[in-house]
């Protein structure tokens, strides 16, 4: 059962995470042809909940697929025992989560 | 006079060496006659398995010139090995000697995958009606011809890298119980098919379904139990 919640998770976080890459890749365009420097696009993030949203959702989604992930190649790929495996990824994902949030918190606060 | 055919054939268990033959070449030759040819005229003690001879059984595959193949349907004409032919054991499972494998650990993870039926009627019950054209049960006709011969076991990477997975062949299975309204555990069976080593570990590249034999699709089967694990298994006709 744990493995096909997993799955689960995984397949759903990369379904919120499609629409979220492109629009990201979207805006990365825009700022970079419209020349926005550090200070015009902290002006627009800052106090935005549209966007402290956008890429709250974007970390976590980030955060639980990214993991899983990583925990199906270090299966596959290496012989190390499936519980140190699961703590590894767990760890992994925390270590995104944190950074992640804490550069959203950066932008947008 | 007559053209030849060289025949490199595995001979051993894991530790062993190949050895060439000749033998005629002929005009329509399967790949199965070839060992026949080979065990009666020149190399008696020479281990091979079949018993159909029609691609129906399943238990004459080998791999042949690197590829897995059910070995009495390949004509060896159509190989275009220009006049030879490499024969090892299917990989990916045990080797008893020569061109034998163990299909033991293959028909294991067919149980373990949850493939077997659990009926829901008995005896006296009247037959269980299953529409033909329902959905699920076109989805299980285009799976259920399977003939476990393990070509694609053999074919599957991710078998030979992962011991634990439970391979093309008994997901496939899986998905045909899944999509039949008479089996009793679908549910069971959905997650077997998914516990640790199963569709999970399935990256849908298809060289199962490039070698099964008797052109199912394997692949497009694993597809379906991801499917039914994200939006629900597919609805079977109440059984009437
Ligand atoms: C556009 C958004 C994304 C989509 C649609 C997506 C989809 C997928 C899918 C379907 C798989 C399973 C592949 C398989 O089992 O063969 C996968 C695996 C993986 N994804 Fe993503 N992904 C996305 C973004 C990301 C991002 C942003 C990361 C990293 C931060 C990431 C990291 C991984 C890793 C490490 C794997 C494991 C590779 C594997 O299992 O073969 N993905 N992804
Ligand atoms: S599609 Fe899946 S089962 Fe088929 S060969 Fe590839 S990994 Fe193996
Ligand atoms: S799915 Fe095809 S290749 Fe695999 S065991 Fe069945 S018949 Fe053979
Ligand atoms: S001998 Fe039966 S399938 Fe080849």
């Amino acid at each position: 059962m744990m493995e096909r919640r997993l799955f689960i998770l995984q397949r759903l976080s990369a379904m919120v995470l499609a629409p979220l890459v492109l629009v990201h890749l979207g805006l990365i365009l825009y700022a970079v042809r419209d020349g926005l420097t550090a200070a015009e696009i902290l002006g627009r993030t800052q106090g935005s909940l549209g966007w402290a949203l956008f890429y709250g959702a974007f970390v976590l989604a980030a955060a639980v697929h990214a993991p899983l992930g990583l925990r199906n190649i270090l299966r596959e790929w290496t012989g190390v025992g499936l519980r140190l495996i699961n703590l590894l990824s767990l760890v992994f994902g925390l270590l995104l989560a944190g950074l992640g949030l804490r550069a959203v918190v950066a932008v947008v606060a | 006079m007559t053209e030849t055919l060289t025949v490199r054939i595995w001979r051993g268990k894991a530790e062993g060496r190949f050895e060439s033959y000749e033998v005629p070449a002929r005009a329509n030759q399967t790949v199965l006659d070839v060992v026949t040819e080979v065990q009666r005229s020149l190399e008696p003690a020479l281990a091979y398995r079949f018993a159909c001879r029609v691609g129906v059984c399943g238990s004459c595959a080998m791999t042949v010139n690197g590829r897995p193949r059910w070995t009495c349907r390949t004509h060896v004409r159509r190989l275009g090995g220009e006049g030879t032919l490499t024969l090892e054991p299917l990989r990916n499972l045990p080797h008893i000697k020569d061109l034998v494998s163990d299909l033991t650990p293959f028909f294991e993870k067919w149980h373990k995958a949850g493939g077997r039926f659990a009926g829901t009627a008995g005896r006296q019950d009247p037959p269980q009606r299953v529409d033909p054209q329902s959905a699920s049960r076109l989805a299980a006709s285009a799976a259920i011809e399977c003939i476990n011969c393990a070509v694609c076991y053999s074919a599957c990477d991710v078998v030979a890298w992962d011991q634990d997975y439970l391979g093309p062949a008994a997901l496939n299975r899986a998905w045909t119980l899944v999509n039949d309204a008479r089996h009793g555990a679908r549910e069971e069976t959905l997650d077997r098919a998914f516990a640790a080593g199963g569709c999970a570990s399935c990256h849908s590249q298809g060289n199962c379904t490039r070698h099964c034999p008797v052109e199912l699709s394997p692949s497009q089967s694993i597809a379906g139990l991801k499917r039914s694990t994200l939006f629900g298994p597919p609805k079977v006709g109440e059984p009437g």
